[in-house]
This record gives structure tokens, sequence and C-alpha cells, in this order.
């Protein structure tokens, strides 16, 4: 008996170890390759580690993708903060202040999360040559706070149902309205739903390509950009596109191991079925 | 609560309520119309374009059309390219998922490497993976460190394509499919409800079958020329780097749903003598089947506009990988075939549009049943 749980609890860890280094191996190609010069990257030798460890090329990509950086962390900063307090409003009257049609209206905010984007691509750039916002940042912020709204809504909409009607009701007697509901009592209970909902934003926009290439002219380029242009081209040295490609990927996925179970809170809120 | 109270709630909704109505339904509204018109060529940007209407002239042109064979083989694509995903991200996510459930140590490190890849962008996935299958190294070469032959798959360049079949019998094939899945969900369903599956399923999938296998050549030709299309095998490394960055997130959602499922329960089903395999296919699997569906609607939607991976991985120009939203970009920004890209569009917002739709409405019955 004990011998048989043994091996399959040996199994079990067999597998998985084998299934993570599986994983992995992507993450080490890439920093292994980024540590090499160019002279040392061969296709043959791929896998094998660097002989002397070569920081250059984070330097020279830094250098390279500084302006990008730089346009990602604007344009991520301003439209997760916008779009995170005007979810946390209408996941309030959403949750709280139930009004008839409130429900279905709830469902058609919840419809632009799913459409391929695509579909508004065409009408979204030349809205914003219309308004003169095409090419720089302020018309992608826009963008993003727009198409943000369904998801933070969502979040901020389900968080609230958790917060019980009986702390309204008292509230509303003591005669408080509207707002100071919100700013006394949702407000302050709101703190993690605030964490979840700007990392999930912050993620998302971070990582977004289609509207950064779309819409905005070279010098307003974001990271996705600078780097698809870093790496794009067939005679590429692969040192460099690596070391883009962990600098492009650090701040999230340090989000990601610092603040895991928030992290994960906002990827199962965008399952919609609860 | 009174009365002024609710109207400042409905207030504070209303700046979103009209950017939603005009960004998400005045845009899709505007996408369609633009795809009736013949708006496009080298005036398109011009300050005041002619546009004419021209009816459906676009989507006959990419369904039925002479120049409209990349966008069939693109549609193509993007089915194969969706069923690999949701096959191997649900299958896998789900192993993966099974495995955690048994709780070994090091649960969560294993669920932190299972589940990193989600946190990359698109396109530093498509670059690490440009780079990992380079046809004389990286994955290629990894069976000689366990003492084999180096493969010789050119994984995204390869040329050949697989399962082909003539555009022209398109209607055919779909009936035969249609067919097939009645047929495969009857015997599915033939233990648990023998009348229900044998009559509305294995029957009508039976005369379908039959039936277009004897008189199928009277069902109109889809296309004037024979044009082949099939799985292009430079796809299968984009379908393998998106199931490393998706199944971590099946996982975690199946993850989630298992530790949903009380200790109790499980108890029980021990103590009555279930093992593993019957505790998961009788009780943990079924309870977690709105999980399942969630995954299908979400990886659906994300492989129906997958762009920034191809973008990334092959470039945007090369044939074999194509992709619909890849073309409506092409067509859109390079071309300025503002017209045509956005019938492309339209195509791909319909397809969509199928599954969200139903997922939608269920889950507002579910909230309004729910209170």
């Amino acid at each position: 008996m004990t011998r048989k749980i043994t091996l399959s609890t040996l199994a079990l860890y067999a597998v998985l170890i084998l299934l993570a280094a599986a994983y992995l191996l992507p993450a080490w190609l890439t920093v292994i390759t980024s540590l090499k010069t160019p002279a040392e990257i061969s296709l043959p030798r791929s896998w094998e580690l660097p002989a002397t460890l070569n920081l250059g090329s984070f330097v020279d990509a830094f250098h390279l993708l500084r302006p990008n950086i730089v346009n990602s962390l604007v344009l991520t900063v301003c439209a997760t903060l916008l779009s995170t307090v005007l979810g946390s409003l209408n996941g309030y009257v959403f949750a709280k202040w139930k009004f008839p049609g409130s429900e279905i209206l709830f469902t058609l905010f919840l419809f632009g999360m799913f459409i391929p984007y695509q579909v508004i691509l065409i009408p979204l750039f030349h809205t914003l040559r219309a308004m003169n916002l095409y090419g720089g940042l302020p018309g992608l912020i826009l963008a993003h706070v727009v198409y943000g709204l369904p998801i933070t809504s969502l979040i901020f909409r389900n968080f609230y149902a958790q917060i019980p009607d009986s702390l309204m009701e008292s509230a509303t007697l003591d005669g408080a309205g509207f707002y100071a509901i919100y700013f006394r009592i949702i407000f302050p209970l709101s703190i993690p739903g605030f964490v979840v909902t700007s990392l999930w934003q912050f993620t998302q926009i971070w990582n977004e390509f289609l509207w950064g290439i779309c819409l905005t002219r070279h010098t307003a380029n974001p990271i996705t950009v600078g780097l698809a242009q870093l790496a794009g081209g067939q005679a590429v040295s692969w040192n460099l596109p690596m070391a883009g490609s962990i600098m492009a990927a650090l701040p999230v996925l340090l989000i990601y191991i610092l603040l895991g179970r928030y992290f994960i809170r906002g990827l199962l809120a965008g399952s919609v079925k609860e | 609560m009174r009365n002024h109270d609710r109207i400042k709630a409905f207030f504070t909704l209303l700046p979103s309520i009209v950017l939603l109505a005009v960004f998400v339904y005045g845009f899709i509204g505007n996408t369609f119309w633009i795809s009736l018109t013949d708006w496009g060529g080298v005036a398109a940007l011009a300050e005041e374009p002619v546009r004419n209407y021209a009816g459906f002239a676009n989507y006959a042109e990419l369904f039925a059309g002479f120049l409209g064979g990349s966008f069939r083989q693109d549609l193509v694509n993007a089915v194969f390219y969706s069923v690999s995903l949701l096959a191997g991200a649900i299958g896998i996510g789900l192993v993966l998922a099974i495995l955690l459930d048994n709780k070994p140590c090091g649960e969560a490190l294993f669920r932190t490497v299972f589940l990193y890849p989600m946190a990359l962008s698109f396109i530093v996935t498509g670059t690490i993976w440009r780079w990992m299958l380079a046809p004389q190294g990286g994955v290629n070469i990894l069976p000689t460190y366990a003492g084999g032959q180096p493969l010789r798959f050119r994984w995204l360049s390869s040329t050949d394509t697989v399962l082909q079949f003539d555009w022209q019998n398109l209607l055919e094939i779909v009936c035969f499919l249609l067919a097939a899945i009645l047929i495969v969900w009857g015997f599915w369903l033939l233990r648990e409800q023998p009348r229900k599956a044998a009559i509305r399923l294995l029957l009508p999938g039976v005369v379908l079958g039959g039936g277009t296998w004897l008189w199928g050549d009277l069902l109109p030709r889809a296309l004037f020329m024979e044009e082949m299309h099939g799985l292009n095998l430079a796809t299968l490394g984009i379908i393998l780097a998106t199931v490393w960055q998706y199944s971590g997130y099946t996982m975690a959602l199946y993850l989630a749903g298992f530790t949903g499922i009380s200790q109790d329960l499980r108890d029980a089903a021990m103590l009555d003598g279930a093992g593993a395999t019957a505790y998961y296919r009788h009780i943990a699997l079924p309870m977690v089947r709105p999980i399942t569906i969630s995954a299908v609607i979400i990886l659906s939607h994300i492989s129906l506009k997958m762009f920034d991976l191809i973008f990334a991985m092959t470039g945007p120009d090369n044939g074999a990988t194509g992709h619909p939203a890849l073309n409506m970009y092409l067509t859109t920004f390079r071309a300025n075939e503002f017209a045509r890209g956005a019938a492309i569009a339209i195509v791909l917002f319909l397809i969509a549009a199928t599954f969200i739709i139903p997922y939608l409405i269920s889950s507002y019955r579910q909230r309004r049943g729910g209170r």
C-alpha cells in the first residue's frame, strides 16, 4: 500500500518537473542568448551557456527602446488610472444602484469586451484623425480608457456585489447620499478591487500592440511596437531582441511574481460567469 | 433610497454609456456601412474621399472572387488555429490542473511556472518563439541532448499543406462535418438518453451524411474555379507558441473550479470507493463545465483576433501563416482599401458574435435568476 502511493507520488513529481522544465525552456534560451556577444550566438550552440557574461546587449537595447519605454509608461499609467476610477464608479452603480434595465445595460457593456477590435479600428482611426488625436499618446489613452470600461466595470461590480446591502441601508438612514456612501463606505473597502483592476489594466495596456501600431506615429510608439521593429527583419543578431524582450516583459513579470494572487484574480474575472 | 440619488447614480454612469454607445455600437455600425462602399485606393485618405455605395460587392469578392483566395486561405488557417488552440490549451490546462489538484509540495511554485507565459505580451512571446523555432537550432536540436537525431522541420517557413480540400466543394464538406458532429454527439449521449440520441442526433446525422454522399453533386459549387486550401504546416509553430502561452490560463481557471468543490464532496466520493479517475470523470469535470464554456469562449475570441503573435513570429507578409485579422490590417493600413478591410472585420465580428451573444444572454439570464 505505502509502496504504491510512493510510486504514484514519484511519477507525479517526475511529470510535474518535466513539464515545468518544458515551460521554462523559452525563458532559459532568452536569458542565455541575451547575455552572449553577437559573435558567440550560433544556431547549433544556442542552448549552451555564454562563455563570458556580456551585459552590452541590455545597454544597447535600452538605448534603442528608451523612447518606447517612456511612451508606454505614460500611456499605461494614465489609461490605467482613468479606466480604473471610471470602472469603480460604474461598478458601484451596477452593483448597488440598480435601476430598470441596468442588467441589460451591463450586458451591453460587457459586449464591448468580447468584440474583435478590428471591427472598430477603421472608425476609431478616422475619428481620432478628425479630432486631431491621431498619432500621439492622448488618442491611444482615450482608446484604452474607453475599451477598458467593460472589464473594469465588471471586476468592480462583482467586487461590490459582495459588500452587504445592510451597510448601505444603515448609511442611508444616517442621511448619506450617493457620493457620501461611495466615499465613506464603498471606497475604503475597495482597495483590493483597485489593486486587482489596476494590475489587470496595467498588464493589458502594457502588452497591447494592435492600436499601438495602427494609431501612433513613430515618436509615440509604445514598447510592443518598438520591440517588434527591433526584432523584425531577416538579418537580426538575436542578442538584441532577446534583451529587448526581457525589458518589455519585466514590468509585468515583476507584478506577476510579486503580486501573483491579485493578478490571478484579474485573470479569473475575465470569465463572466462566477 | 431617495430619488435624486438615483438620478445622480444614472448621471455617474452616463459618460460611460455615451462613450460605449459611440465607440462600440456606433463604430460597429459605421464599419458595416464602410464595408458596403467602394472606399479605397490612392485617394482614400483625402479630406473628402470618394465613397460610393457598392452593396455586398466586397463580401462577394472575399468569398467568391478571383482575388479573395488569400482571404479564404486565412479563414481556413483561422479555423485550424482555433480548433488546435482549443484542444491544446484546454487539454494541457486540464492535465496541469489535475496534477496540481493533488496538492504536491511546491504547488505554488509549479503554478507560477505554468502561468508566467500569460504575463508576457504576444510580441515578446512571438520574438522568443521565432528564435526557439529557428530551423537549425532551438527546439529542433533539443533531441540531440537526449542522444537523438536533430529534427529537420522548418517550423515557420514550411510550405507543406495537409488536409487539402477544394473550396468548390465547401458546401459538401460542411454537410459531412455537420453529419459527423451529429453522429459523434449521438453516440456520446446514447447511454444516458438513448431515445433522444437516436431520434434527434443519430438519425439526422446519418440522413445528412448519406444524402450528401449520394446527391452531393447537386449542391451548388462554392466557387467558379478549383482552389485548394488546407492546413499549412507553417502554422504549427504559431499554434505551439499560443498553447504554451495559454495552457497555464486554462489551468488557473480549472484549478479555481476544483478548489471550489468542497472537500466533503470529495471525501464522500472517495468513501464510496471512487478512485481518482472516477472522481474527476463523474464529479469534478461535470461540476466545472461552466468553466470549460468560459475557456472555449475566451480562447476562441483570442484566436479570432490573433494578430500580434503572427506579426512577431513570421512577419506581416508571410502568406502561409496568414490570418484574417492580419489580412484586415494589411488591407486597411498598408493598401488603404478601407472598404475591403471593413468587410473582413465584419466577417470576423459576425463569427465572434455567433458565440459571444448566446454566452452573454445566458450569463444575463443567470444573473436575473440568481437574484
